[in-house]
């Protein structure tokens, strides 16, 4: 258990940078005036950041990942959350042993 | 509901994340000690700057010298999508003190955040159920990390259980609750092209914002759209 001063450093000045991503959007709000096009484009932020993050995954993987992305959004629509991810998660091992 | 029940809501709510959090934890925590990383330095990564998906790029670039202002840019880089995710929740942080608004954001994760727009358009979001679904998984993340790091590099490879696509999973069934009506949909399809394509063609995390950007400029034009006179709504109420 060892801690080098310039990795606490490094890790510190990580975790400001961090820490001020996260507090950003709340002063980016007090800025703008949420109403009608601000509004909309927040309300756009979920599906889009989600999307986003997950599309590299989805579209250009491989066929295992599309096709097991798309069993997870027809099993998310009908079961729980839980359920959803589990039928996702298997299908991808399952693909990934048939696709090769 | 009183703020007990609502802190365990929370935490209930979470907890397919948290089954998913754990291999991924304790993939990082073997993956840091490798690259060099003690076990108190992987430790104390995860609990302050907590960003998964920047710590997995940060210990990529561990080395000596130690490129400190090179991981501090990095950061900002791989977690700026925050900003964007913190105007959006901030506006429903309606019963949070200031205090509970800057400890809350601490805990900002990309699933922490989506299950709290989840709620926020269900119900009133409360600092309890917040706390409760953010401090679990901060918590399994921390620990997952220090397990992993204590296990050292005895784990295999979580792809070979699916694990690597749980949290693709994981957002997806959470973007099914985010459709409003065809716009979503546009949305949705800007962002996906965009984020992929950048993802093919530039180094980095650089897809996220790219994508996100495109998908927010999308709903802003259609807005505009939406102001005409004549216009009919799309084909479910939002």
């Amino acid at each position: 258990m060892n801690l080098d001063p310039h990795a606490v450093l490094a890790i510190l000045a990580m975790a400001l940078a961090t820490y001020l991503t996260r507090v950003g959007g709340l002063w980016l709000l007090k800025l703008a005036n949420v109403k009608g096009r601000t509004r909309v484009a927040l309300d756009a932020v979920p599906p889009a950041v989600l999307m986003a993050v997950i599309a590299p995954t989805v579209f250009a993987t491989g066929p295992a990942e599309t096709i097991a992305s798309g069993i997870t959004l027809v099993a998310a629509f009908r079961l729980p959350l839980l359920a959803a991810v589990g039928i996702g998660v298997a299908s991808v091992v399952v693909l990934r042993l048939l696709l090769g | 509901m009183s703020v007990r029940k609502e802190f365990a809501a929370g935490a209930f709510a979470i907890s397919p994340v948290l089954a998913a959090a754990v291999p991924i934890a304790l993939l990082f925590g073997t993956l840091s000690v490798s690259k060099g990383l003690s076990i108190a330095e992987t430790f104390l990564m995860s609990i302050t700057v907590y960003a998964g998906a920047l710590q997995f790029v940060a210990i990529d670039q561990w080395g000596d010298p130690l490129p400190v202002g090179l991981l501090a840019f990095t950061a900002l880089v791989v977690n700026i999508r925050h900003v964007l995710m913190g105007a959006s929740l901030g506006r429903s942080l309606g019963g949070f003190s200031p205090l509970q608004k800057y400890a809350g954001m601490f805990l900002l994760t990309d699933e922490g955040w989506a299950f709290a727009e989840q709620r926020a358009r269900r119900a009133a979001l409360t600092p309890a159920f917040y706390f409760g679904s953010g401090l679990a998984l901060w918590f399994t993340w921390s620990t997952g990390t220090l397990v992993g790091a204590l296990l050292g590099t005895g784990l295999g490879d979580p792809a070979a259980f699916g694990f690597d696509f749980a949290f693709t999973a994981v957002f997806i069934a959470i973007l099914t609750g985010f459709w409003s009506n065809w716009r979503t949909g546009a949305v949705l399809l800007a962002s996906g092209a965009v984020s992929a394509l950048v993802k093919l063609a530039v180094p980095d995390a650089w897809y996220i914002m790219a994508g996100a950007a495109a998908g927010i400029i999308v709903a802003a034009v259609l807005h505009a759209e939406d102001e005409t006179p004549n216009h009919t709504d799309g084909l479910m109420p939002s």
